[in-house]
């Protein structure tokens, strides 16, 4: 039995992976992914208090958080297709059509 | 509390040095002699033509996204499916409501015509 | 067994009727295709919820296992929000049809997004503040990419998209972290483990997450990077409609999350949020100055108004915090109203999607608009702060409560940077008034009600302060 430390431990590394390929990558898709890291980390949080508390509603949370997650799927994908039949580049340091 | 971890670990361990051991083998005593078709990354004696990755056409992104859409959905029905004893009407209620409003999307989507192939 | 009943749904009725109808809408047109209808609808839709909220007036009471609370509070932002939304509508209508891509879909997305931030007002459980985030935020995506086939919309909605997603992240996290300190997501219980917690880093970890990713979303100073190329970017309904509602549900959790939940981090978070304010009123004014694009001025002006509405945050753990979030209401009353209007004259003066937008195509209007003009002064004047103006009186009740609070050195600062933003609004003015061109204007109906309407309701309501406040402290007393 792995205590609960080391899945909250995993969660925080995940995070900060996360936020780090969000920071550090340019392609959107990756971005994307990295983000979606940061969502599962916080799943796999969710999963471990659970257990930790004996309770369900963490579990429960994490159906919700996998719905939203889906649902950002759709329309994140469906922006960064239209993006690309604009500008054939989902590279986000070529979005700079916006500067002031 | 690690110790139950210690076949896995031998395991992995027996895994990884024999990889290591025969790509080894063949690096240290096999001739090499390269050419160029040797060197393509799928090396099938054929010369590559054209690049590996081709656009797909935009439909099959559409049935995917409502593909994934309707699919993760499906999640809810788990852990209803598992009570739905306990819950009585109620829960067949809540369940109907909850596939009413999917159905609603789905009404949108087939009279926006997503799913026509042409 | 069930646990739930009718009483829960009616509770809530406003919302339930909300997403009822915008689902009856999706049905309606796919049916009709017909975008006039469905913004006529949306429009009853909005209309009736907006009675459904008077009705409600008055009512306390928690629904589906206090997973979420209806109290004054909450039916002020409700209120604030659905009024909003029938503002947005209107600039929207003409604007849409102009620029010849008005769609159905617009409005449904927008009531949609309106629902979620009528829940974040009353989430009363941190799950649900994530999923009323969400909720609120997944719509604005596509609405800010809604131009078809241009670039600069498009980029908006991804860059919009991707910071969005970002700050969801992190406000997840944020309440993970929460459920591991306290193990309840629900704020009454989490308040009364958060003293006996043994794990106090985790807690203040978790509400520092949850601080940066609300923060992200109503564009505070270090997390506003998105906020000038997305207002630009997006169609300018769009980013009038965003500008307030999503300050508003943004703001609207963020107080409740925090005066209810964290009061026992409200010491070591109090210095951080003071840093939050300064940087943000300071960058946001600054920037502002140097901007020529009026979308680009708005958008870092909208900043800085963040930062005043955050100025009310730093009183929270104290025992001012009732009269910080009344003047945190009504400010935002007061930068609803003029944010509206200010974005109602500018999309009468776009020409085509990102086009007469620069402050010299302001240049002359004084001459040739004389009340258009006049209109526009009066939001300026009421972004600035000076009186007669609805700004003028959400300044001075902020600033008092900031003062109450022993925080003087901060409503200094804020007193300087109202001086700084007289600045760059007063630009605008002087293109107006000082400068030879000749601009051309749409009048079209809905637009010119829109306007008449915000103008009226900056100065009358400025009139009629006294009973505002009291109505906003009334809605706050059930917070506490």
């Amino acid at each position: 039995m792995v205590a609960i430390e080391y899945y909250v431990i995993l969660s925080a590394i995940l995070f900060t992976l996360g936020i780090v390929g969000v920071l550090i990558r340019r392609n959107a898709i990756v971005i994307f992914m990295s983000i979606e890291l940061m969502l599962n980390s916080a799943n796999l949080a969710f999963i471990a208090f659970a257990r930790q508390y004996n309770e369900l509603n963490g579990q429960v949370f994490v159906f919700f958080v996998m719905t939203v997650a889906a649902a950002e799927v759709a329309v994140g994908l469906a922006l960064m297709v239209t993006i690309f039949r604009t500008k054939h580049s989902i590279d986000v340091d070529q979005l700079s059509s916006l500067k002031g | 509390m690690l110790e139950s971890y210690y076949p896995i670990a031998i395991l992995i361990g027996i895994t990884v040095g024999l990889g290591i051991l025969v790509m080894g083998l063949g690096h240290w005593f096999g001739p090499r002699r390269p050419t160029q078709r040797k060197n393509a990354p799928y090396e099938s004696g054929m010369m590559p033509y054209g690049p590996g990755t081709r656009q797909m056409p935009i439909r099959f992104y559409l049935v995917a996204v409502l593909f994934i859409l309707f699919d993760v959905e499906v999640i809810f029905l788990f852990p209803w499916a598992v009570v739905y004893r306990e819950l009585g009407l109620f829960g067949v209620i809540e369940m109907a409501i909850f596939i009413f409003i999917l159905l609603v999307g789905f009404i949108y989507a087939l009279k926006k015509g997503a799913f026509e192939w042409e | 067994m069930s646990g739930y009943g009718i009483e829960d749904l009616v509770y809530i009725l406003p919302i339930v009727f909300l997403l009822v109808w915008a689902l009856v809408l999706v049905l309606v047109e796919a049916f009709t295709k017909r975008p006039d209808v469905t913004m006529l609808l949306a429009a009853f839709g909005l209309l009736a919820a907006v009675t459904l909220s008077v009705i409600q007036f008055g009512t306390e009471a928690t629904a589906f296992k206090e997973m979420l609370t209806v109290d004054g509070y909450a039916v002020f932002v409700y209120m604030l929000v659905l009024a909003s939304g029938l503002l947005s509508l209107g600039l929207a209508y003409d604007y849409n049809r102009r620029m010849g891509w008005a769609r159905g879909e617009y409005y449904i997305l927008m009531l949609f997004s309106i629902a979620g931030a009528m829940l974040m007002a009353s989430a009363a459980n941190l799950i649900v503040v994530f999923l009323a985030l969400e909720l609120l935020s997944i719509p604005l995506y596509v609405m800010a990419a809604f131009v078809p086939n241009d670039a600069s919309s498009e980029e908006a909605g991804l860059k919009y998209f991707l910071l969005g997603a970002f700050a969801g992240g992190f406000v997840l996290y944020g309440v993970a972290l929460i459920y591991g300190a306290t193990g309840a997501t629900n704020l009454m219980d989490v308040v009364a483990a958060a003293l006996g917690t043994n794990s106090p880093v985790m807690l203040l970890t978790g509400a520092a997450l949850i601080l940066v990713g609300l923060g992200f979303k109503v564009a505070l100073v270090p997390f506003h990077m998105w906020t000038p190329d997305v207002y630009q970017g997006a169609p300018t309904p769009v980013t009038a409609y965003m500008a307030v509602v999503a300050k508003a549900g943004g703001f609207a959790a963020l107080f409740r999350v925090f005066i209810a939940a964290f009061p026992s981090v409200s010491a070591d978070l109090t210095p951080v949020i003071a840093t939050l304010v300064v940087l943000t009123l300071v960058v946001g004014n600054v920037a502002a100055l140097a901007q020529k694009n009026i979308k680009r001025m708005l958008a870092y002006s909208s900043i800085s108004h963040a930062g005043f509405l955050m100025m009310a945050f730093v009183t929270y753990g104290s025992a001012l915090y009732a009269d910080a979030v009344t003047s945190l209401l009504f400010y935002l009353l007061a930068f609803t109203v003029t944010s509206f209007g200010s974005w109602a004259v500018v999309i009468a003066l776009e020409k085509a999607e990102g086009k007469g937008l620069d402050f010299e195509d302001y240049a002359g209007l004084g001459k040739k608009y004389p009340m258009l003009s006049a209109a526009m002064l009066v939001f300026l004047l009421s972004f600035a702060g000076v009186p007669p103006t609805l700004g003028f009186a959400g300044k001075f009740f902020l600033f008092r409560t900031v003062l109450e609070a022993g925080y003087a050195w901060l409503a200094i600062v804020g007193v300087i940077m109202s001086l700084v933003s007289a600045f760059y609004y007063l630009r605008v003015v002087r293109f107006m008034y000082f400068e030879q061109g000749d601009p051309e204007v749409r009048s079209e109906p809905v637009l010119n009600l829109v306007t008449a309407i915000t103008v009226v309701g900056t100065i009358f309501l400025f009139l009629f302060s006294g009973p505002l406040l009291a109505w906003a402290s009334e809605a706050v007393l059930a917070l506490i």
